[in-house]
């Protein structure tokens, strides 16, 4: 090839990446706006009230939670099909130390965090060192703490919990301003966030420009921060007439960033993709490709057992039939997201993005009445859909 | 006896590569026709023709068969007449039986149903004429490599061979199922069945061949008959050219020993018995281009791969210093940290994360190069690769181009400053041209020149015995898994490369 026809090669593959990242934010701003119409016509409701926005974010967190640890499982070749059970059990095992033990809630926290941890250290040390399928392995797992979650709670449902450990879930951070409504503390930190995001992007714009970088139109730049931003400032007012950020909303948007900047910012999230993108070429550049596989499990458990903890607290009891398809929405949402099926790219942005399409569809079709069978045909479309979209994008370039 | 086949004249180009020019070819019926030559001069790609895997149309000249002009369309027609090519891949499949192998494809069967009991008859009866004693529901994968090249043989016998072609049939034998194999072949010529044998082991080819066909660059060069065969004689014939200025020029002043491999053994990661190399001892100096010749399969790779970090093999043994000092390269990342660095034979399946950019394969590995506190930096991951990219001339529009949009030359320039990148000391270089183009060559060849005079030293691994003449100071000598010789730049040639390997 030349590198006159390389470079035109170059405009056009980033323009299609612009075009699908950008594609699925739009996605989503329609589906939304579907709903927002469709609900108002038929029930005469408003789909983006500030009780279903919170409830979106409540409904959504654990899916997005777990995606995020899914995406470097999947961006480095592999799958894990058990963090359903693994969200189950470290639930119910939450549920044992609290309520059967008596454990305080900060105690009992770290503690789960730390059992996911080993939960995702037992099933990475077979798919890493000896080198047996994810699938497999991640199988046996979904079956093994399903298992364990039924004889932990010996077939029944354990709780209520403790108010602190139900904060966990449904609660709310607390006006610092003390003023009754809006929530002025809420107000603020989703404009700041709305700040800082425009600054980053406009950073990273200026230092491309210097590079000399070929990047998106300004008007494409301006437009889509302008979607954003409006976006956000929408929910902050909304959530700040209710009852303010929610807690989980807090964790998770943390989450989100911290897992941004390791994919994006850091070495050992560089190396992550290496082993997905050419897992010799990786191991002959010097990255103990075992060890780092071994890692993304259990960051996985870690996050599963937020994840099943934040499940638990939210149903305010811990069940046995917990978690159960969780593993489906969380893998969807990567996919979605414009993860690569053999590993290797996908972000963390096109994870929240693709978490929050099968969100507000499983919210938005609940509200309209849709029945469960429906539901589940067209969340497969959807899934399937975007597939078809991403590998026709490819067999085009 | 007449003629079974007739090539002529044929002529194959592919695209800026003749790869055959008017190539001849002439086998009697019954004989055992030998086709020698070296790496790259054309015998695949004249087998290939012949084969139809080139179908007619796509090359140019007539091939006749049988005594009728033969226009093969593809595998299948040439097949159906007779023609049989065994690979040096083995086309097997392993966890099949020995006989669902033999008839795969062609199975003993009515209306889909297969016939066992005459599946097994027809095998026993198959394998009974290539010397193999094995039930014929052995599973494949249970049987050893001579074994397989025997089933091979067989499925070719199941399916009316008329002229038989063995592509390298004893790379991968030991010496005594080599010797059983030549006589399986002797034995078949006794049946009238005509082959052709491609082989690097001109001891082989003198003992077995009637006539043999040397090739050279893509020509014909001669066709020795048997009372004409020397060994002497089918080198001068393989290597016989004259050097042209293709490289280089460069002060040659090697400084001190840099680095020192003592009796380094290795042996097969699968088949634990299997030593691949033995007792191999050599040294590199500051400054100095060392070669590594041999043929494909003498174990030059497994023992650059074994010694970068372990990457091959298992119960290795023995030291390597580097500086004078014992290196420990018992991983890939302390084999990097102690100053070794190595450049892949193949960039595409080992060297290259394709779908990522220029800058973010060079840094790869040595992250911590571009980054503080395991935060990568991205101003200084660009400027490292611009840098690079003056420096090692790689043409792009910018370091933001995925590595798959590069040419070979490329992208063989962005494997090597990865690995610059890392500071190396001594630089395995293994087939750093393979696949390039003439100009892309004569660019890295520069760039290894440079970088023996900046004081580091490079190992070259290399099939062209040109290209290790025209750039090494000392050229060591591999030949199934051990160094058989070492020569000085001014005493080495093809022909005494040639004779270390076949008399060794």
């Amino acid at each position: 090839m030349t590198d006159q026809t390389a470079g035109t090669a170059e405009r056009k593959n980033g323009a299609k990446l612009n075009l699908r990242e950008n594609g699925m934010l739009m996605a989503l701003v329609a589906i939304v706006l579907f709903f927002v119409i469709v609900v108002r016509a038929l029930l005469g409701v408003d789909f983006l009230s500030a009780q279903n926005i919170t409830n979106l974010f409540l409904q959504n967190s654990y899916v997005i939670i777990m995606a995020l640890g899914m995406l470097l499982v999947i961006v480095a070749g592999h799958i894990d099909l058990s963090v359903g059970s693994v969200a189950a059990f470290t639930g119910a095992v939450s549920s044992v130390l609290v309520l059967n033990l008596g454990w305080p809630t900060l105690a009992v926290i770290p503690s789960v965090l730390v059992i996911g941890g080993l939960i995702g250290a037992a099933q990475g040390y077979w798919i890493a060192y000896w080198r047996i399928p994810s699938f497999i392995v991640t199988l046996a797992g979904m079956l093994v703490f399903r298992g364990l979650t039924l004889w932990l709670l010996g077939g029944q449902n354990l709780g209520p919990f403790p108010k602190s450990f139900q904060l966990l879930s449904t609660g709310f951070v607390p006006d610092v301003f003390a003023l009754d409504k809006p929530n002025l503390t809420a107000l603020l930190v989703v404009a700041l966030a709305a700040a800082v995001l425009i600054w980053i992007g406009w950073r990273a714009r200026k230092r491309n420009e210097a590079y000399g970088i070929t990047q998106e139109p300004d008007a494409l730049f301006w437009l889509r921060n302008l979607v954003v931003t409006a976006a956000l400032i929408f929910v902050g007012y909304k959530l700040a007439s209710f009852r303010g950020l929610p807690n989980v909303l807090v964790v998770m948007a943390l989450l989100i960033v911290l897992y941004a900047f390791f994919t994006e910012a850091t070495t050992t999230g560089r190396r992550v993709y290496a082993i997905g993108g050419n897992l010799k070429a990786a191991r002959l550049s010097g990255i103990k490709t075992e060890r780092l596989t071994f890692l993304t499990f259990v960051n996985m458990g870690v996050l599963a057992a937020l994840a099943g903890m934040i499940v638990t607290a939210r149903l305010n009891s811990a069940t046995p039939k917990a978690g159960v398809g969780f593993e489906l929405d969380v893998i969807a949402a990567v996919f979605i997201g414009g993860a690569s099926m053999s590993g290797g790219s996908g972000k963390i942005v096109g994870v929240v993005v693709g978490a929050f399409i099968m969100g507000v569809m499983n919210n938005g079709m609940s509200i309209l009445g849709i029945g469960i069978d429906y539901q589940q045909v067209i969340k497969g479309l959807v899934l399937l859909a975007a597939v078809i979209f991403d590998v026709y994008n490819k067999s085009k370039s | 006896m007449g003629t079974l086949l007739e090539m002529r004249a044929i002529s194959k180009t592919f695209p800026g590569v003749r790869a055959l020019d008017h190539v001849n070819l002439s086998v009697q019926e019954g004989e055992i026709h030998a086709l020698v030559g070296e790496n790259g001069a054309g015998k695949s790609t004249l087998m290939k023709v012949l084969s139809g895997v080139y179908p007619h149309g796509t090359y140019e000249g007539e091939i006749h068969f049988s005594g009728a002009e033969a226009r093969f369309a593809g595998i299948h027609d040439s097949e159906s007449k007779g023609i049989i090519i065994i690979h040096q891949e083995l086309a097997l499949v392993p966890l099949l039986s020995i006989a669902e192998n033999l008839f795969l494809g062609n199975e003993v069967a009515r209306g889909g149903v297969i016939n066992w009991p005459e599946t097994h008859q027809r095998t026993d009866r198959l394998l009974a004429k290539v010397g193999l004693h094995e039930p014929p529901t052995t599973r494949v994968d249970a049987l050893g490599v001579g074994k397989q090249q025997l089933i091979e043989i067989a499925k070719a016998l199941a399916k009316d061979v008329r002229l038989l072609i063995l592509d390298e049939p004893t790379a991968a034998l030991q010496e005594n199922d080599s010797q059983k194999l030549l006589d399986l072949l002797l034995e078949l010529k006794a049946q009238g069945i005509t082959s052709i044998l491609i082989s690097h082991k001109l001891n082989e080819v003198s003992r077995v061949a009637d006539n043999i066909t040397v090739l050279r660059d893509g020509s014909t060069v001669s066709t020795i008959p048997r009372a004409e065969i020397t060994e002497d004689r089918i080198i001068r014939d393989m290597v016989g050219r004259d050097m042209a200025h293709r490289y280089p020029e460069r002060e040659r002043n090697p400084g001190q020993v840099i680095m020192e491999v003592k009796d380094w053994n290795v042996f097969h990661p699968e088949h634990k018995d299997r030593q691949v190399i033995r007792n191999v001892n050599f040294t590199v100096r500051k400054g100095e281009i060392v070669g590594i010749a041999g043929l494909m399969g003498s174990g030059r790779t497994e023992l650059a791969m074994s010694m970068f970090g372990r990457s091959y093999g298992r119960n290795i043994s023995g030291e390597i210093r580097i500086s004078g000092r014992p290196a420990d390269c018992a991983n890939v990342a302390k084999a990097i940290d102690s100053g070794l660095a190595y450049v892949t034979e193949d960039r595409k399946a080992l060297g290259l994360v394709l779908e990522e950019p220029i800058q973010w394969n060079i840094a790869l590995a040595n992250l911590a190069g571009i980054a503080a506190n395991g935060i990568i930096n991205r101003m200084k991951e660009q400027d490292v690769a611009e840098g690079y990219r003056k420096a090692m001339n790689i043409r792009t529009p910018s370091v933001f181009q995925k590595v798959v949009n590069l040419s070979g030359g490329n992208q063989q320039k962005v494997v090597l400053s990865k690995w610059l990148f890392t500071e190396p000391k001594v630089l395995i270089l293994d087939e750093p041209t393979r696949g390039i183009d003439v100009g892309a060559k004569f660019e890295i060849y520069g760039l290894m020149n440079r970088l023996a005079d900046e004081g580091r030293a490079v190992v070259m691994i290399s099939s062209e015995m040109p290209e290790l003449l025209g750039m090494c100071d000392r050229i060591y000598v591999m030949n199934e898994g051990e160094l058989v010789g070492e020569l000085s730049a001014a005493e080495a040639s093809q022909e005494r490369i040639m004779s270390l390997i076949v008399t060794h």
